[in-house]
């Protein structure tokens, strides 16, 4: 299996004639797969379903972030006349002389709806969901995974919690607009605001049926990845992906199920009258019966899921970055255990620090004394994968294309976001920081941009192995430059807001003195928001274009590459590759050793240790 | 104009789009490896021209916005512990700039001073455990001086008025164990504020008495503490005396933010919080210190005949900072810290909402030496929630 890159052009078609084994597969009679609805709908290849996650991604990024240009035009340019986006937005513009104005209710549904659709629905879904379903039996070596079926139930209940959420942005009374938080009792008394009748029913109901779909995934990550593997490929030897995804899955696993608890008891103190979370209310001339609850309680259940949720999000990008920066550095991963016991140490603190959100929400102001502790902890394990992600650069021959930019680029963002995370884990700063611009700086550099930059990295990566073919190279680097500056140029500004002291979820900033001198920075993000729009714009032409049009891959294994899903004939059916699946013999990181790049499946030689067992 | 820019940006794209094309083309053409090399050396260099850049910028935006950094110029706290909280964030500045610059100048350097090239050839360098452990401890060693400095600003910022001091109006002089505690409730979408009065103590209330434009706030009547209580449009402060806020939410959380104070606390529905804090200047000190910065030299108000530049009205500012609701921006309150005597002055011209408002009405359930069955009920209320939970406001069941 050595030196599988210089084979002729119908072995690429056909895989390798020389390996039929016992469980040889004919893919071109294989009756599961004939039927456009069961290959590109009801499909349950692995791959396939990557693909309709990472395209429904697609969709939902596109509109969380043109929810986020309006909100930003709001903020930027809160005199101009809004008249023109009434013929999309209706009566959320009001009109008076002329002079079309967005809604408040609205602009704290964009708010909501532009973190809502982001977290779960783009990085949650379009990251993970992507790149599990693509790599996991790939790099491991399986045909698929453990369940084709419930894997292509979850890709069905994310788009069926994505079509529910879809509807709630029509509804009259227009989308929730409580914060992507959804903290009761704004959330769960209709008579709060406007959002919060049908639209959060919409939002509970969507997110329930996005918790099956993450449950259903996750229970099929980590069963593949503990039992599927194939001959050789101990824990030791699973390149970085997998060890993320896992991670991964297993943190989704164990909190996601406490936010669907925190859902139900907010459905039932708005439906059935409890009071979990409410207690002591008067609202609208009324004085409410509920009493005895918290709304605290919702907040250490939402936050619960809510911490490990954006570890959930950035730890695949973590993965992604690391293997494709090895790849393209033409060197190991440095300090590959390390890695991945810092991806393990980041896990187990993400359950201790959930409260490190609600320092100033009134709970007791002792416990803060824990969750600094660990929060700070963090930054420990952070540390180590930022220095050995600058190791593995160091003495390597980086080969600059789209991919490693990403790679690059996700170091830096990782770096400024996660320095700002030690501001606002130590309680003493953040009672100014709290709910500031500061902020949303920090977590948009280091879980948005930076996890953004991960799953860019990994598409320009992997998208040979998506389509068979490459993405246009000049344009992915016009998209990288340009979305590196500007993404920094819009949030490295939100800082000095964050100082002043400028609160976050402002409609508009001129009732306060103290906020109100801001307008030139705010034009200038909105300005920067909208170029970096278009690059993104013009990196989706880039993708699809590239399905139909990019440069054909003509060799298996394009980079060089020492991992399993290099070794699967290029446009592989169901059931990944023709003759036997590869064994592995080494770890996913031999490169440039002895001066050779030595692929997974090649034996040791004599005398020679493998880096990823037995060696120290 | 909007097809123009939509037709001006399509046209964009194209141009790109046939850049990225002929850039292909023209690589094919070149042999692939030497185009890869160009665009190595290319990029490899531009990552180093934007660390250059970026760190400028990093540098030019502080000192652009320097008066808007904590403990800084103009953005220097008004409070003791603010100047606590202020310290912390500048250590903390300073340890993470040292990181953010080191590891951008590495990054980039070494993408740059390691990049693909003919005759050049990647190391074989797994790992180096000494290496690791010493960029493992370091970290661990500079977060373990931040956690205790941090938390040891915490716990004293957030320690509680002590048991056996004695609430206060702030009338008479003022002892060294004395507070004075005032109350702020939110409700969509405004601060109701609350002063205690000549007795220095907030009476009971509770949410079933509340009756809007009566009894906002549910005072009970019976409880003779409420009826000296004040409800004035903006909160006065005697300079240099603890100030003890209980902050209560009437319908949705809220939070009782105080930006020049350094104070920020939710405001939760059946759970009174509380922050306390001394303020240190006065609204007058603070307009001074403003005077000297040009931003602050700008007309406040074009309208205004008076052409005041914006120190001469700066005021201290209390806003909302939890979402609340479509109204969430707009919960503006003025905050006023006074010398002692000018206190006394606003104070003797103060009429309490009970008085001005409820005594001698229809409304006025007030019969001396007579405890209606409300107040007890509301007073084992408090008295339940004051033993469950630590944080919640023990102060009010002395003032009861």
């Amino acid at each position: 299996m050595a030196s599988i890159d210089i084979i002729k052009q119908d072995e690429l078609e056909h895989g390798h004639d020389d390996h039929h084994g016992h469980d040889d597969h004919d893919h071109h009679g294989d009756k599961y797969q004939s039927g456009f609805i069961t290959h590109y709908i009801f499909s349950t290849d692995h791959k396939m379903i990557s693909k309709q996650f990472l395209i429904t991604g697609m969709f939902w990024a596109v509109i969380g972030a043109l929810m986020s240009l309006v909100f930003r035009l709001q903020l930027g340019f809160p005199e101009e006349n809004m008249l023109w986006l009434k013929p999309i937005l209706g009566k959320w513009i009001t009109v008076s002389d002329g002079i079309g104005t967005l809604a408040p209710d609205f602009y704290y549904a964009l708010v909501t709806m532009h973190g809502t659709i982001l977290v779960f629905f783009v990085l949650t879904a379009g990251l993970s969901g992507t790149f599990s379903n693509l790599l996991i039996p790939l790099q491991i070596g399986a045909r698929d995974m453990a369940s084709g079926f419930l894997n292509m139930l979850s890709y069905w209940f994310f788009f069926l919690a994505g079509t529910i959420m879809f509807a709630s942005l029509f509804l009259s009374t227009g989308p929730f607009a409580g914060g992507w938080t959804a903290y009761p009792p704004l959330s769960a008394l209709p008579q709060a605001m406007s959002g919060s009748g049908a639209g959060m029913t919409l939002w509970a109901v969507s997110l329930i049926f996005f918790v099956v779909s993450v449950l259903l995934g996750g229970m099929n990550y980590i069963t593949t990845v503990l039992n599927l593997r194939t001959k050789g490929m101990t824990m030791w030897r699973l390149p970085l992906t997998i060890w993320a995804f896992l991670v991964t899955a297993i943190l989704g696993l164990l909190s996601f199920p406490v936010l669907v608890s925190a859902i139900f008891l907010l459905i039932f103190d708005r439906s059935l009258g409890t009071s979990f979370f409410l207690s002591e209310i008067f609202i609208q001339g009324e004085a409410l019966s509920n009493v005895g609850g918290s709304p605290i309680l919702y907040q250490h259940l939402f936050w619960f899921l809510g911490h490990p949720e954006v570890y959930i999000i950035i730890v695949p990008a973590f993965g992604i970055v690391s293997e494709v920066m090895s790849v393209h550095a033409r060197k190991p991963i440095f300090g590959y255990k390390a890695m991945v016991l810092s991806i393990l140490a980041i896990a187990i603190l993400a359950f201790i620090v959930w409260a490190h959100h609600m320092f100033m929400s009134g709970v007791n102001p002792f416990i803060a004394n824990i969750f600094v502790l660990f929060t700070l902890i963090i930054a420990v394990p952070s540390a180590v994968k930022v220095f050995n992600w600058i190791a593995t650069l160091w003495g390597g021959n980086i080969r600059f294309n789209t991919a490693m930019l990403f790679s690059i680029g996700f170091v830096s963002l990782f770096i400024s976001g996660g320095l700002t995370g030690i501001f606002l884990g130590n309680s003493a700063i953040d009672i100014q920081l709290h709910d500031t611009y500061f902020v949303v700086a920090h977590f948009h550099i280091v879980m948005g941009i930076a996890a953004f930059f991960g799953m860019y990295a990994g598409v320009y990566h992997w998208f040979p192995r998506l389509y068979g073919r490459f993405m246009n190279e000049t344009l992915g680097k016009i998209h990288f430059w340009g979305t590196m500056i500007g993404a920094y140029a819009i949030f490295w500004p939100m800082h000095y807001l964050g100082m002043a002291g400028v609160p976050r979820r402002y409609y508009k900033f001129g009732n306060f003195d103290a906020f109100a001198h801001f307008g030139d920075m705010n034009k200038f993000i909105t300005i920067a928001a909208i170029i970096v729009f278009f690059l993104q714009v013009l990196m989706l032409i880039n993708f699809f274009y590239s399905i139909f049009r990019g440069k054909k891959q003509t060799t298996l294994n394009p980079y060089d590459a020492n991992t399993l899903e290099w070794t699967v004939p290029i446009n592989a059916g169901h059931g990944n590759w023709s003759g036997e699946i590869p064994h592995v013999h080494r770890w996913a990181y031999d490169y440039s050793k002895g001066g050779r790049n030595i692929p997974q499946t090649e034996p040791l030689g004599d005398g020679e240790q493998d880096m990823g067992n037995d060696h120290h | 104009m909007g097809w123009m820019i939509m037709g001006s940006i399509a046209l964009v794209a194209i141009i790109l789009i046939q850049i990225g094309r002929i850039n292909e083309l023209a690589a094919r053409i070149r042999g692939e490896e030497e185009a890869q090399f160009r665009s190595n050396t290319f990029n490899g260099g531009l990552g180093v021209v934007f660390m250059v850049g970026f760190l400028t910028f990093v540098f030019a935006s502080f000192m652009y916005y320097k008066n808007s950094l904590l403990g800084y110029g103009p953005h220097t706290s008004a409070s003791i512990h603010g100047t606590w909280i202020d310290n912390t964030f500048n250590i903390t500045m300073t340890i993470t700039m040292i990181v953010f610059v080191i590891t951008h100048i590495l990054l980039f350097w070494y993408a740059w001073k390691y990049r693909e090239r003919a005759g050049h050839a990647a190391t074989f360098y797994p790992h180096n455990n000494k290496l690791e452990m010493i960029w493992m401890g370091v970290p661990a060693i500079v977060m373990t001086f931040l956690v205790i400095g941090g938390l040891s600003v915490w716990n004293r910022t957030m320690a509680d008025i002590p048991d056996h001091w004695t609430p206060v109006s702030g009338l008479n002089e003022i002892g060294e164990e004395d507070y004075i505690e005032v109350e702020g409730t939110g409700l969509q979408w405004q601060w109701i504020l609350r002063h205690p009065g000549e007795d220095g103590k907030l009476g009971a209330r509770y949410y079933t008495e509340i009756e809007p434009g009566i009894n906002p706030l549910g005072q009970i009547w019976t409880d003779e503490k409420n009826h000296d209580d004040l409800q004035p449009d903006k909160l006065v402060l005697p300079v240099n005396v603890p100030v003890r806020v209980r902050i209560v939410a009437m319908d949705v959380l809220h939070n009782f933010y105080l930006p020049h104070f350094r104070v920020k606390m939710d405001a939760v529905p059946g759970m009174p919080t509380y922050f306390v804090f001394t303020p240190t200047t006065t609204t007058k000190e603070y307009r001074q210190r403003l005077k000297d910065y040009p931003e602050w030299q700008e007309i406040a108000d074009p309208d205004d005949e008076e052409k005041k530049q914006r120190w001469e009205v700066f005021d201290y500012e209390l806003a909302c900072a939890e979402l609340c609701g479509k109204g969430h921006f707009s919960m503006r309150r003025v905050v006023e810290v006074v010398e002692q005597d000018e206190y006394i002055a606003w104070m003797s011209e103060q009429k309490s909402y009970y008085s001005t408002n409820i005594e001698g009405t229809a409304k006025d359930t007030y019969k001396e030496g007579v405890l209606s069955d409300k107040e007890t009920e509301a007073e084992s209320e408090e008295n339940i929630t004051k033993e469950d939970a630590e944080i919640t406001d023990n102060k009010l069941s002395e003032a009861i």
